[in-house]
């Protein structure tokens, strides 16, 4: 046999892989190599052993399994020759990894290998030890190893302390074992020991307090003593780097001091010194000198406060940011935002370099520049900063925009010192960066408008000047066009105007374009368009004189491939055509939304909530208001009805609309007379009777449960204009009602309202609505003169022993029937029954004598934070209610 | 401590693979390739710092460095220095050189198991052992002179043999 065979062998392996062209060939070649070893590993050849392992290490990089060599790694760690246990042992820390149990077998080798005469030997050992040791080897080893830390020479006594290292780890109850024979390495004078000895020495620090404190109290003057020397020391050829002793050695000790110095007084005191003069002494013109003062900032930053040795390293860090190396600036970014949390005001100094950063070619190093910026800011300089990122937002790159935009709306939104700023910066950047903006962050902006009365007019020209310069931003063109709608007349005769403003002139013909591009941009979506739509409904009664160009535009959608604009054109277009007269109250100016709700909402609160809210709200102000009783429990129903939509982009539409059709109720009651009042309900019976299908008069119990169901079953947010379709509905079932209906409307209009007489009828309570956790009893009273009302006074018990909070009930009923529900007397209810929730509702049934009572009801709360919910049906009503 | 050290051509081919902390052999090899995905379309004149933690979990950073066909990678995580790191690197780049005077990617290839034995000499458990190459030298010197030793030793009895057949 020849004897070179094997590392020749190993090369024509090697080369023929290479020359593979293809994953294929490689495969095949693999496969064939494989084949080859497993039959010379079948015939068990200690000659074959070594070249075998050698080829399997290099396949295993590759990627390929190798498990089937693993015996052959013990087989190799247990020859006698110094080759086959290199490649023995190099092989274990591949092939191998510490949950093989094949690993046990090992345990034993590497115990004689520990003992053996040959110090090489030794240090193969240890490097597979201290690279692959399970819990179980360090047990078994440690003596082994902690013996060697102690060896003559320091080769083996470096790879012991690291090897000790992970023993420790592996199993931290040896930790103690170990304190003694580490501290004293640390008065070691060779640089390898040194290093692997401070390294021990940290991680016992970490692992064992009893191991902190006695390194603290006996290492700690012989480590300041060491760093003081090396930073001083002389030339030294053997460990210099780039004109620096030891740079390592240097970071590891600042290392151990500041686990050391960490929460310690005492021990910070006695490192303050050497600090100093390591961080004034190094020069940062080289990566490795930067490498200390990086380690030594950091170790300043950690130990206990020295204002002025915080200061120092704060201004070092801003050096750091300065530098033309890359890595330099990066960490450097790193550790001030580290350090913004010990010394916000030293870091505040280092703002403008900072912004700097911003501008770096680097995208990490704008990242966390971004970041940081984002930390720094507050009260006192946010509109310095957010016109610094602004700006730059003009000029940076796609690839940052959005995280730049991310930050500054949120900055914006956070520290935003008044209304007209806010709204400046908002617009600043949809102009800019409209297309990053986030559907969260135009609706709050819309909020904040609405709720800016004396800038409506200074907010809708900027934005009509905007959209003439931006009109490609999706989230600017939407803000635009809302506002337009809203505030179009103010627009045009420059109402409100503020000494910071030019006059602008602008017709209703000017008006009109700009919504009209919006709706017909080829680059709008569906949501703009739709807002569009909605603006020039509302424009129409702005603007008398453009009514009929606005119908024209409209009619074009009828046609639209998409139903949801085509739906809105063919109901604004008859709004427009046939309700002139109920139009103004329809777009009445919206009404302010109530900042605190929608950030509470935002937050995630019960979406059911507002839906209360508002239907509390009309019958607090309508509740004795006769004439106009059918409308507003139209309204009430449909906000009792209503699903809570899923997007939070028609949330927020939804909302807004939806306190329209209420207020346009209530200026209906407030300007117009009882005989206007009598034309609206005419002219919803003529919209619906266009749609709604023909209902039988005569209705039984079962089909009133039908009614209810499908109700119950809507899955689609409700579009506005649904809310008019169900007005419809609602006012159609009455008329169907007959002559007695009618006739008690028209009492209803009777001046003056019936005055309070005593209750003479009585009627028992019934407990409505019982599960294991809530009671609801419901009281009843009538007054004579009016028998289709029914007063209901609901009382609401906690069962069980939870405190409920944020307690809202709501109701469905009918079509024949009409509810009014009162607010309720609180939001919680106290636990096992101690005190108890009260709400008034009034119902008047038009089907009085015919047929009873009958409500769906649904009951939300919350138990330590977590919202629950119960629904049910109330079919037990008293007869004759 | 450091996590592992890569040795990657640019055609993303491993010339080393060393793992300090256990991985399976499956995440080893998902974690190279998206370490290489990664650098290959870093540009020049950036930081040489990545977060690696989608690859190598919590924790996780990488420095490398770049040259000729080859990158070197280290990964690491917070208790390590980031420009000690990347200076250990240039030790390790060093300390090659010196081994094979000029190093390039052949020698790499036709040599790893050495290079696996240089590595060993400078990282021990994920530690730093030695920052001297100088040093390791030493050490490198004087295994390669125990293995042609006991080489020696085994080829002796086979002169003797074909001595004696002549």
């Amino acid at each position: 046999m020849n004897p070179f065979s094997s590392p020749a062998r190993l090369r024509d392996m090697i080369r023929a892989i290479r020359a593979c062209k293809t994953a294929a060939e490689e495969r095949a070649v693999v496969r064939k190599e494989c084949a080859a070893i497993r039959a010379s590993i079948d015939e068990n050849d200690p000659d074959y052993r070594h070249r075998n392992l050698a080829k399997l290490m290099f396949i295993h990089m590759l990627g390929y399994p190798t498990h089937f060599g693993q015996m052959e790694c013990l087989k190799l760690i247990a020859s006698p020759g110094f080759p086959e246990k290199r490649m023995g042992y190099l092989g274990l820390m591949l092939l191998l990894d510490e949950r093989q149990e094949v690993l046990m077998l090992v345990t034993n080798s590497l115990k004689q290998d520990l003992n053996h005469t040959n110090q090489y030997i030794v240090g193969l050992a240890l490097c597979a030890l201290g690279n692959i040791s399970s819990a179980e080897m360090a047990r078994d080893l440690a003596p082994e190893v902690e013996r060697l830390l102690h060896f003559r020479d320091p080769n083996i006594r470096k790879k012991a302390a690291l090897c000790s290292a992970r023993i420790i780890k592996k199993v931290p109850d040896l930790a103690e074992n170990f304190v003694n024979p580490a501290t004293a390495l640390l008065r070691e004078k060779h640089h390898g020991v040194l290093i692997t000895g401070v390294q021990l020495c940290t991680e016992l620090c970490k692992i064992s307090s009893e191991a902190l404190e006695h390194v603290r109290k006996k290492c700690t003057e012989g480590l300041v003593r060491t760093l003081k020397d090396l930073a001083n020391s002389p030339y030294s050829p053997e460990y210099d780097t780039a004109g620096f002793t030891d740079p390592f050695l240097h970071i590891r000790l600042l290392r151990l001091l500041r686990v050391l110095g960490e929460d310690h007084a005492d021990a910070s005191d006695s490192m303050n010194d050497i600090l100093a003069q390591v961080a004034t002494k190094i020069e940062s013109n080289k990566i490795i000198g930067n490498a200390i003062l990086y380690e030594c900032v950091q170790t300043i930053m950690s130990v206990e406060d020295n204002g002025g040795l915080r200061v120092l390293a704060i201004n070092i860090l801003g050096r750091f940011l300065s530098h033309k190396d890359n890595n330099i600036r990066y960490v450097g970014l790193n550790m001030l935002m580290k350090a913004v949390t010990v010394d916000a005001q030293a870091v505040q100094r280092h703002r403008a370099t900072i912004l700097e950063c911003l501008k770096d070619s680097d995208a990490s190093i704008r990242k966390r520049a971004l970041e940081l910026v984002c930390i720094l800011v507050n009260e006192t300089n946010v509109k310095a900063l957010t016109k610094e990122l602004v700006e730059y937002l003009e000029v940076s790159d796609p690839d940052f925009r959005a995280d730049l935009t991310a930050k500054i709306c949120s900055i914006v939104s956070k520290f935003s010192p008044e209304k007209i700023w806010y709204i400046d910066q908002m617009l600043k950047v949809l102009s800019e960066a409209g297309n990053f903006v986030k559907d969260e962050v135009w609706h709050a902006l819309i909020v904040v408008i609405s709720n800016a009365s004396e800038l409506h007019g200074y907010t809708v020209r900027a934005l009509y000047k905007a959209f003439k310069m931006s009109a490609e931003q999706e989230t600017l063109v939407r803000v635009a066009v809302w506002c337009i709608g809203e505030y179009g007349d103010i627009l045009i005769n420059n109402a409100g105007m503020l000494d910071v403003e030019d006059p602008v002139t602008v017709s209703e013909s000017d008006v009109v374009d700009v919504v009209e591009i919006a709706l017909k941009c080829h680059a709008s979506d569906l949501t703009t368009k739709a807002m569009a739509l909605v603006a020039l409904l509302k424009l129409s009664s702005r603007f008398p004189s453009c009514s009929e160009r606005i119908r024209e535009i409209i009619v074009q959608c009828k046609g639209n491939l998409v139903l949801e604009l085509q739906q809105r054109s063919i109901e604004f277009n008859l709004i427009i055509a046939k309700h002139q007269n109920i139009r103004p109250t329809l777009v009445e100016r919206m009404p302010v939304l109530d900042e605190v709700t929608f950030i509470a909402r935002r937050a995630g609160s019960f979406p059911g909530a507002g839906l209360t809210s508002t239907g509390s709200s009309v019958g607090l102000s309508n509740g004795v208001a006769k004439p106009v009783a059918p409308i507003v429990d139209l309204l009430d129903m449909n906000s009792d009805d209503a699903p809570a939509p899923s997007s939070s982009g028609g949330d927020f539409l939804q909302d807004l609309l939806g306190v329209d059709l209420s207020l346009a109720s209530q200026q209906s009651d407030a300007s117009q007379p009882s005989r206007n009042g009598t034309d609206v309900l005419l002219d919803l019976l003529s919209i619906g009777s266009a749609s709604a299908p023909i209902e039988s008069p005569a209705q039984s119990n079962s089909s009133t449960i039908d009614i209810l169901s499908p109700k119950q079953s809507k899955k689609a947010p409700i579009s506005p204009l649904d809310d008019l379709s169900s007005l419809s509905l609602s006012s159609r079932a009455t008329s169907n009602a007959g002559a007695a209906p009618m006739m008690d409307l028209l009492d209803g209009f009777a001046p003056g309202p019936p005055t309070e007489e005593n209750n003479e009828l009585v009627y028992p309570s019934i407990t409505a609505f019982e599960s294991s956790s809530l009671r609801l009893v419901f009281n009843f009273s009538k007054q004579p003169g009016n028998l289709q009302t029914t007063n209901i006074q609901a009382s609401f018990t906690n069962l069980t022993s939870n405190v409920y909070t944020e307690f809202t009930f709501q109701a469905a009923v009918p079509k024949f029937l009409q509810l009014n529900l009162d607010p309720a007397s609180g939001n919680t209810l106290p636990a096992s029954g101690k005190g108890s929730v009260t709400q008034n509702m009034k119902v008047t049934n038009s089907q009085h004598g015919k047929k009873s009572l009958v409500m769906r009801i649904k009951i939300a709360y919350k138990i330590n934070g977590k919202e629950t919910q119960e629904e049910g049906q109330i079919n037990n009503f008293p007869r004759d209610l | 401590m450091i996590k592992a050290v890569l040795v990657l051509n640019t055609q993303g081919k491993p010339r080393l693979a060393k793992f300090y902390e256990f991985q399976s052999v499956e995440k080893q090899h998902d974690a190279i390739r998206n370490v290489f995905s990664v650098l290959c379309s870093r540009p020049e004149h950036v930081s040489n710092f990545v977060d690696a933690e989608s690859f190598f979990g919590p924790d996780s950073r990488l420095v490398y460095k770049h040259f000729a066909t080859l990158y070197f990678v280290f990964i690491f995580d917070s208790s390590e220095n980031e420009l000690a790191m990347l200076d250990l690197i240039q030790v390790l780049v060093e300390t090659l050189d010196k081994c094979f005077r000029n190093v390039c990617e052949l020698d790499i290839v036709f040599n790893y198991s050495k290079m696996h034995t240089i590595l060993d000499e400078i990282i021990l458990g994920g530690q730093v052992l030695e920052t001297s190459s100088n040093e390791v030298m030493k050490a490198i010197e004087e295994i390669s002179r125990l293995e042609s030793a006991s080489k020696a030793i085994n080829l002796v009895p086979k002169s003797v043999s074909g001595w004696r057949s002549q």
